[in-house]
């Protein structure tokens, strides 16, 4: 495993996405997502609005390491208040 | 709605994704490790944050990089998508011209990138190639070393070239799958061919057409052999493309904290781009074959 040169945030970081995966199929299997439709332009399953979420973290990560004079710290919360925001109402 | 009872057929998934984990899954987390360190082997390293990513994004080469790479590939899908649908509407539909044809059109396919680049390299040159010692004869002082312009145009048909036969044999394959009722029908209302086109053809080309263009898309946006090959990224960095970037700041300058970095923005532009598009065809026509993405 030393050639992946393993650091703990990236660590944690993949470890937080594998639950984030595990929880999901662990929900489908409680109770099967419906494709709905919330405040984004099209339908959605839940599986949809969790791949919106990561993938819009990522691009608010990149803004403010890249753009902003602010911690990276800022741009997790708002990832996070984003993803929940988008689980519930997306 | 016929629900699927039975989901054990899911486990025979199972190999394919520790392929997949193997192959890409692991190499994408290493390099997400490279990205947040100064590397100088496994045990001399220094972590860095996001101190790579803010270097990169901020980078001039790489941002004038990313704009050229955006500006061929939307050049060669406006060329190559009208075009292909062209040639798969004029293409015989049966007998030994239509397989004469289809090997034809689809031998472009069957050469190599790098000998691609090659090919159009000879192609090009003023001494001896067809193409520019025609043009320079004609008048016009056609040289892709000296002028920007002449090496875009030139890369760009030679993209067109090479990969307008993967759209047309999309297509085709598309248009050979629209019974021939619908035909009929038009025929009755005397419709116009292209209304026949514009109601029938296309809008039954659809899903070819998202696999065509999602397909060129992410090919033109890794292009590397044939730019390469042909301009070297020249003149100065008018041709530059973004792998091209990468592969001088990886190998070329073992600099892989900041590669890992770059690469892993690459890919973040590539994933949206094709969710976008994919996403964006796939809900305007609401089939519901199609439904069930992610």
């Amino acid at each position: 495993m030393s050639w992946m040169v393993w650091t703990v945030p990236t660590a944690v970081f993949f470890s937080t996405i594998a639950a984030m995966l595990a929880g999901m199929t662990a929900w489908e299997i409680v109770s099967p997502t419906v494709e709905r439709n919330g405040f984004l332009p099209i339908a959605t399953t839940r599986g949809d609005r969790l791949f919106i979420g990561l993938l819009s973290a990522a691009y608010i990560h990149l803004i403010v390491v890249g753009f902003l004079p602010i911690s990276i710290w800022f741009a997790l919360g708002l990832s996070i208040v984003w993803m929940l925001v988008l689980m519930h109402w997306g | 709605m016929n629900k699927v009872r039975n989901n054990h057929a899911w486990w025979l998934i199972l190999p394919m994704l520790l392929l997949v984990a193997f192959s890409a899954i692991i190499p994408l987390m290493t390099v997400v490790n490279y990205s947040v360190q100064d590397v100088f082997d496994p045990y001399t390293r220094f972590f860095t944050g996001t101190e790579w990513f803010q270097v990169m994004l901020n980078d001039p080469a790489l941002q004038a990089a990313l704009l050229r790479q955006f500006a061929f590939s939307l050049t060669i899908l406006a060329i190559e998508v009208p075009l292909g649908i062209g040639i798969a509407l004029i293409m015989p539909k049966q007998g030994w011209q239509a397989s004469a044809v289809l090997i034809l059109v689809t031998l472009p396919l069957l050469i190599p990138w790098n000998v691609v680049g090659s090919i159009w390299q000879i192609f090009t040159r003023g001494d001896i190639g067809l193409m520019g010692w025609g043009l320079r004869e004609l008048g016009y002082g056609y040289n892709i070393t000296r002028s920007p312009a002449d090496a875009w145009a030139t890369i760009v048909l030679m993209d067109v070239w090479h990969w307008t036969p993967l759209i047309a044999l999309l297509c085709y394959s598309g248009l050979r799958a629209i019974p021939e009722a619908y035909y009929q029908a038009a025929r009755i209302d005397r419709a116009s061919k292209w209304a026949v086109f514009r109601f029938i053809q296309l809008p039954k080309l659809t899903n070819v057409l998202v696999i065509g263009i999602l397909l060129r898309f992410m090919h033109s946006f890794m292009i590397y052999a044939e730019p390469f090959v042909l301009t070297g990224g020249g003149p100065g960095s008018s041709t530059t493309f973004l792998s091209q970037s990468l592969t001088t700041m990886a190998i070329g300058q073992q600099d892989l904290g900041p590669s890992a970095a770059f690469s892993l923005i690459y890919f973040l532009i590539i994933l949206l781009v094709s969710w976008v598009f994919y996403t964006a065809i796939m809900h305007r026509q609401k089939d519901p074959t199609t439904q069930g993405e992610r």
